[in-house]
């Protein structure tokens, strides 16, 4: 029997379980739980493992479809390429422990994901990562930013894992709870995918990797509240990373799997030991005891509650194949690890920890795993949006200087380039990388074929400030068009929902309309969502962080050959606008960079325009005459010219004959839009493709010089077609040369961070 | 043609060697750290990486692996022997190769690609180049930062032994195109005999036109040429 040593409620309380959810364990196990029970419930039971004020809103996403082979529930996502190769992928958030200790923070969020991707069984490829930071001008934003990536390229490049895509974005709401979310894409053949279900009664249990320590205890509990003073006070929550370990762990898991060593595993990730045990034995409908000496240990003295609350960094469980245990051990030790059996998997449904011979605690491992309390959370739709979506955008006056508009929009920290962060990760290790950083989305091949996949991270979060669900949309389908642009289609995604505290209704409220906008889209553009994970609490006690559902989205490019690039790249190559452009001004980057004001209405989305326009950008690429593909998205049509041009160091004419004025034309950030440039005698081709997909289709202008040159007349006073007024009756609203937008665009972010 | 690439635990570029070494069209095998024989092979790789996770210096626990000694003498021996990235901060505290590597100026770790100019042709790596050879390739450290005493140095200079340049597109190698602080720019060095060379480039990531680049074939393909003419570096090759 285990000791029913008595606790007070200030300790369920202190380890963040209500009273009713005391009550609940009680009548789980039918007794008092004693500590270590308590400890192991209190983060089963936390937000971050069980998802008690998630799942039940969480289920109407859209998680299945043929090409699915592994969707939510497993350590990671994983996807059919063809060929017989499987993709495995995710996104996570470590942005509690970012926001106190950024350099191990992030380092840790970037081995975490990492090491789910391993644990199925794939090598990992591709790293990307979606950062979320206060506004620049604050010290201690700038001081998390530098620790922040910092801690990814000290552990990402390390592993040698590349970091090939990602975004960063800045906003004052941030400036306190900055958000890491970490993506991590890997490849293995289809039958080499492997699962944690621990099975075969008898069966061994392995702890394989590092040693055991102090460090991280409480992790996933600190994780499930604000962020207060008192909880930075938590610092030793924050685990440690040791990239090199995670590396040798990598290819000794890799070389377990290809000699078949492997029947189930599970890695030890936020709540440690207590989860990796429950979970494994809860999803095999199996048992465990486990002998907490054999456990091995880098500190002395530690007690039963801290190894099986710590998050060493590092460690994995395994239930190898009988009669292979030798074989793991021998693995193990070539790569300078650690192979302990602690345990054997039993019949009895209940995680049994020894100490000493003695039962120290005796939990039911789906009580831990699956019984976790599930809570409708009341919601509430907040007052702010009526406000913000009063405002009205009409009674602005469009700056007189048009040029200088576009250069302050392209020296806006949200837009300008992000080369002094992805300066700092190892791109190219591995050998895959064809689009790196700084692209709609990056291509990687996948070792020894032609096939790609393309890979991006997207949220608009001042969208989902504005409008929590159309926002959620939107992220979904940017990244589809992102994908779309270099020619992959998008097969299926991942998402970390980052919200503040969900007590609070309207909080949950965003979060609830967020979830439903992204499982419209999802369904709507054919892309499931195979995992990811839920944030909430990213609030200081006063401010929460705007919604930010971050979409990660993989697609695949049947030979690398065709991908397609954003830059412009052949003087006289023909640009062509793809969708249509409406008065769109609200919630986007202009309003807010040029006029400093976040309100108005997100740009409609219709899906099926998306949808369409996806199949267009596919078409095209496959029939070869795309040249350069770009979204359409923060800063408009302006931006994306001006980006094209930068990308390609070439110039672009322009000749705009728009229905709004022009800086709404230039600016609008409507969607479902993209500009492509074409050799001009495959312009007629791509319009009847364009006519034949039903997506509108202009050609605006052609590439060449060294300017980008924009030219307007408003449709109100378009002469027909061949009159000669049209060129006199042009207004020149921009005329800049593309170094100069270069500059601006290359200068902003070092100059406020190397001052 | 068969060249012996070793890993160290941390390594990180063995499998993109073998590779970027099987696409150029010869042979690679993969040395494990802990053996002791080398025998076999036409030319050894020692990769990038983080050998030993870079910890107390970047190569400095690496040098004391069990394969180092044969290493060692397979490179007295006159044979060709090449470092890549964390491979040539191990060649230089096994004490192969003279100098040392300091943290990048800037501190940061920098990924890029850059222009090196070809300084010294005597080296099997670069027989196929011609001097003032401006190649591109991609960088990816946080220690590339090569020192040497002035004494050294000058003699490095003076023997012909700095095998690699930083430069600008015109092959000249101007402060704006040193990106980590190196002396005189050097992106490369060898040994006295030529044999030895330590590059900071990856010119592995760059033997593909799809990956950005062709560049690094010809580092392969020069010792490969070298290797099939049976030179002995030491006698003036």
């Amino acid at each position: 029997m285990a000791k029913t040593d008595s606790v007070k409620e200030s300790i369920w309380r202190s380890m963040g379980l209500s009273d009713e959810e005391y009550q609940m364990i009680q009548d789980l196990l039918g007794r008092e739980p004693n500590y270590v029970e308590l400890g192991m419930f209190s983060v089963m039971w936390s937000e971050h493992c069980s998802y008690k004020n998630s799942r039940a809103v969480l289920k109407g996403l859209p998680t299945s479809g043929p090409q699915v082979l592994q969707g939510p529930g497993e350590n990671a996502g994983i996807v059919d390429v063809g060929d017989g190769l499987a993709v495995a992928f995710k996104i996570e958030s470590h942005n509690h422990p970012s926001a106190v200790e950024p350099y191990e923070g992030a380092a840790t969020g970037v081995g975490g994901i990492i090491r789910d991707i391993f644990t199925m069984g794939a090598r990992p490829i591709a790293s990307l990562n979606s950062l979320w930071l206060g506004d620049l001008q604050s010290n201690k934003s700038r001081m998390l930013f530098d620790g922040i990536v910092s801690g990814i390229s000290g552990y990402g490049n390390a592993v040698g894992v590349p970091t090939v895509g990602g975004q960063t974005v800045f906003h004052q709401s941030y400036e306190n709870n900055p958000l890491v979310n970490a993506m991590c894409v890997g490849v293995m053949r289809q039958d080499e995918i492997k699962r944690s279900a621990a099975s075969g009664v008898g069966n061994s249990v392995m702890l394989i990797g590092s040693t055991t320590g102090r460090d991280g205890i409480h992790g996933a509990t600190f994780a499930s509240a604000d962020l207060t003073e008192e909880a930075v006070e938590k610092k030793s929550a924050v685990q440690v990373g040791d990239p090199f370990r995670e590396k040798l762990l990598l290819e000794a898991c890799l070389e377990l799997v290809a000699r078949g060593c492997v029947l189930g595993i599970q890695d030890m990730g936020a709540a440690g030991l207590t989860c990796s045990s429950c979970e494994m034995a809860a999803r095999g409908n199996v048992g465990m005891v486990i002998d907490i000496d054999k456990v091995p240990r880098r500190e002395d003295g530690m007690t039963p509650y801290e190894v099986m609350l710590s998050e060493s960094q590092e460690r994995m469980l395994l239930v190898p194949v009988p009669g292979k245990e030798d074989e793991v051990k021998n693995v193990l030790e070539k790569w300078d690890l650690l192979a302990e059996e602690i345990g054997k998997v039993t019949d009895d449904g209940f995680i049994t920890l020894l100490e000493g011979g003695e039962i120290v605690a005796q939990v039911p491992a789906k009580a831990l795993a699956e019984n976790a309390p599930l809570y409708h959370r009341e919601s509430v739709r907040p007052n702010y949006l009526d406000e913000v979506a009063l405002y009205d955008v009409g009674a602005l006056e469009a700056p007189k200087d048009l040029g200088g508009a576009l250069l302050q929009l392209l020296g806006s920290p949200n837009l300008a380039s992000k080369k002094w962060v992805y300066r700092q990760y190892d791109q190219q290790v591995g050998a895959g990388t064809v689009v790196g950083p700084g692209s709609d989305a990056a291509v990687v091949r996948l070792p020894g074929t032609s096939r790609g996949i393309a890979l991006t991270c997207d949220c608009n979060s001042r969208y989902c400030y504005v409008n929590p669900r159309l926002g959620a949309a939107h992220a979904v389908a940017e990244a589809a068009r992102n994908l779309a642009c270099t020619g992959a289609r998008p097969l299926a995604a991942t998402n970390c929902q980052n919200y503040g505290n969900p007590y609070k209704p309207e909080v949950f409220w965003q979060f609830k309309e967020g979830i439903e906008g992204m499982a419209e889209a999802c369904i709507a553009l054919n892309t499931p969502i195979t995992g990811g994970n839920v944030s909430f609490y990213n609030e200081d006690g006063e401010m929460a962080i705007r919604p930010t559902p971050v979409v990660g989205m993989v697609g695949v490019i049947d030979d690398v050959e065709d991908c397609v690039a954003m830059g412009f790249s052949q003087e006289g190559d023909v640009i062509v606008l793809l969708g249509t452009t409406r008065d769109e001004i609200g919630a986007s980057e202009y309003l807010a960079t040029v006029h400093g004001v976040e309100a108005g209405q997100v740009p409609e989305l219709d899906l099926d325009v998306e949808r369409r326009l996806c199949e267009l950008l596919l078409a095209a690429a496959d029939r070869g005459i795309t040249r350069s593909a770009h979204d359409l998205s923060d800063g408009g049509l302006g931006v994306a010219l001006a980006e094209c041009c930068i990308a390609g160091s070439c110039g672009a004419r322009v000749r705009l004959e728009a229905n709004i004025a022009p800086d709404r034309f230039l600016f609008s950030e409507s969607a479902g839009r993209a500009i492509i440039s074409v050799d001009e005698s495959d312009l007629g081709a791509l319009l009847d493709l364009a006519d034949e997909m039903g997506v509108a289709a202009k050609a605006i202008g052609e590439v060449g010089g060294e300017s980008l040159d924009i030219t307007c007349v408003e449709s109100a006073c378009v002469p027909v077609q061949g009159d000669d007024r049209r060129a006199q009756e042009a207004e020149v609203v921009i005329a800049l040369p593309v170094a100069k937008l270069a500059q601006v665009y290359e200068e902003a972010i070092p100059c406020a961070m190397e001052r | 043609m068969k060249f012996g690439v070793i890993v160290f635990p941390g390594s990180n570029c063995d499998r993109d060697c073998r590779n970027a070494i099987e696409a150029v069209g010869f042979d690679a095998e993969f040395i494990w750290h802990r053996d002791t024989s080398v025998a076999g092979y036409d030319c050894l790789v020692l990769p990038g990486g983080y050998s030993y996770g870079d910890y107390l210096r970047p190569g400095a626990i690496a040098r004391f692996s069990p394969v180092m000694d044969s290493v060692v003498e397979y490179a007295r021996d006159g044979r060709p022997v090449i470092g890549i990235c964390n491979g040539f901060q191990i060649l230089l505290e096994a004490g192969l190769l003279p100098g040392a590597m300091q943290r990048n100026v800037g501190t940061r770790f920098i990924c890029d690609r850059v222009r090196v100019r070809i300084e010294s042709t005597r080296t099997p790596f670069t027989s196929g180049c011609r001097e003032g050879d401006v190649l591109t390739l991609p960088i990816a450290h946080a220690d590339g930062n090569y020192y040497a005493d002035p004494q050294t140095l000058a003699e490095l200079e003076e023997r012909g032994q700095v095998v690699f340049r930083y430069c600008n597109e015109l092959g000249d190698a101007t402060p704006e195109a040193n990106p980590n602080g190196s002396l005189n720019n050097i992106a490369g060095v060898s040994n006295e005999a030529g044999n030895v060379v330590g590059m900071m480039p990856h010119p592995e990531r760059a033997c593909e036109a799809i990956l950005g680049g062709t560049d690094g074939r010809r580092i392969f393909e020069s010792v490969a040429e070298w290797v099939r003419g049976g030179v002995r570096v030491g006698q003036d090759g």
